[in-house]
């Protein structure tokens, strides 16, 4: 178990009075407060440790006994032992921020120290609806092209859910009930998912329509003809028009990307044609392009 | 009115420790909704994640009605520039 400076962690040296602590204090929990930045789990693990910091450092009972046993904790037990039989406990309550943290809100230092938090708890605990989760999917672009049910596992429990097809990188849907349970009879929290979408395909997405480049050989600019261009779940044959300039751009309706919830429904793909020019010419085609340059004089 | 779609103020005050009166206020700022019905009032539980959050801030930071009022709208403010920043990452993504 590691020591935990809580004195570096409010930024205060050990002679600060306690006002300066509870200046510290809230300063720092401003800053680093989870409803102040969320679904940030550094900052949530930031505020965690400056509450527990202010638990100690802010009461000084505590304080003095983490003072001189700090380094040496594993020893703070038999100090109390020795202690205990000569005082009666009269520990102020305090407010512990709890609601957004999964599991223990105290480090194992602090419960090892101070025998755990269940003496901090009071009565906003008590709550109607359970806490909201956050989770994050990560997933493949071809993932979301068509809907699919997938298990996840949050807090040890397995919820299967159904992956519309075209959700969106950076969208979150929420799943109601699936939070934190509720207490004295009240309802789940809910369970907000975060999609990560990660594009390893040769398609460039924007919203419901696909982007996409094609090579394009210098005689079938010129004069026209079919090729064959890749969609997202195929191919089709795409007839080019003669004189084609390089970076056309054509639009193939309905071969985008799905609409999101709205099933059938799907935006464009745009193919640009990228031109490629002969090279390593041999000295016929040479000769033919100095000819067909003459006739353009 | 489906009674498990709402709890009554006193209720949910109790559970949070706070008093009524500063519902009653964040009600009157607009900072959250209230159903009004035979001399009670109730807080529908859709509002409740938004209410229990302006709670933790008051009672976390200590910050006072006005503030909270403050606080709300740029919080709003930041996650509608965050979906804006994802909708025009995802946009980019079209150039890299």
């Amino acid at each position: 178990m590691k020591f935990i400076d809580y004195y570096k962690i409010l930024g205060l040296d050990k002679n600060a009075d306690q006002s300066q602590i509870k200046k510290a204090y809230r300063k720092m929990a401003r800053k680093y407060h989870p409803d102040i930045n969320p679904n940030d789990k550094e900052a949530e693990l930031k505020f965690k440790e400056i509450n527990e910091a202010n638990e100690v450092l802010g009461d000084p009972e505590k304080r003095k006994k983490y003072d001189k046993y700090g380094k040496d904790w594993q020893h703070a037990e038999e100090f109390e032992k020795a202690q205990r039989a000569g005082r009666a406990s009269s520990g102020q309550r305090r407010q512990a921020y709890s609601q957004q943290f999964e599991g223990s809100d105290f480090s194992d230092f602090f419960e090892s120290m101070f025998g755990g938090a269940g003496g901090f708890q009071n009565s906003r605990r008590t709550r109607f609806r359970g806490q909201d989760y956050n989770a994050e999917l990560k997933l493949q672009l071809r993932d979301v092209y068509k809907t699919h049910k997938q298990t996840l596992t949050v807090n040890n429990k397995n919820i299967r859910i159904t992956v519309p097809a075209g959700i969106e990188n950076g969208q979150t849907i929420k799943i109601s009930g699936h939070g934190g349970p509720g207490h004295q009879g009240g309802p789940n929290g809910d369970l907000y998912i975060t999609f990560s979408i990660d594009n390893n395909t040769r398609f460039k997405r924007d919203g419901n329509h696909l982007y996409s480049t094609v090579d394009l050989d210098l005689y079938t600019s010129l004069l026209g003809g079919e090729i064959t261009v890749d969609t997202f779940d195929g191919q089709v044959k795409l007839k080019v028009k003669p004189e084609t300039k390089n970076g056309t751009t054509v639009k193939l309706k309905g071969k985008g990307f799905p609409v999101y919830k709205k099933e059938g429904v799907y935006g464009d793909l745009y193919v640009t044609y990228n031109l490629i020019t002969p090279t390593n010419l041999t000295e016929k085609e040479k000769a033919l392009f100095k000819e067909l340059a003459e006739l353009r004089k | 009115m489906k009674q498990e779609e709402y709890i009554t103020i006193e209720d949910f005050c109790t559970s949070h420790n706070i008093a009524s009166e500063f519902v009653i206020q964040l009600y009157d700022m607009g900072l959250i909704d209230m159903v009004f019905q035979e001399n009670l009032q109730y807080l529908p539980l859709n509002q409740l994640p938004k209410a229990e959050k302006i709670v933790r801030l008051h009672l976390d930071l200590e910050i006072n009605v006005q503030g909270l009022g403050v606080v709300t709208e740029l919080l709003d403010r930041i996650q509608d520039m965050q979906n804006e920043i994802t909708a025009l990452h995802n946009k980019l993504s079209r150039y890299e």
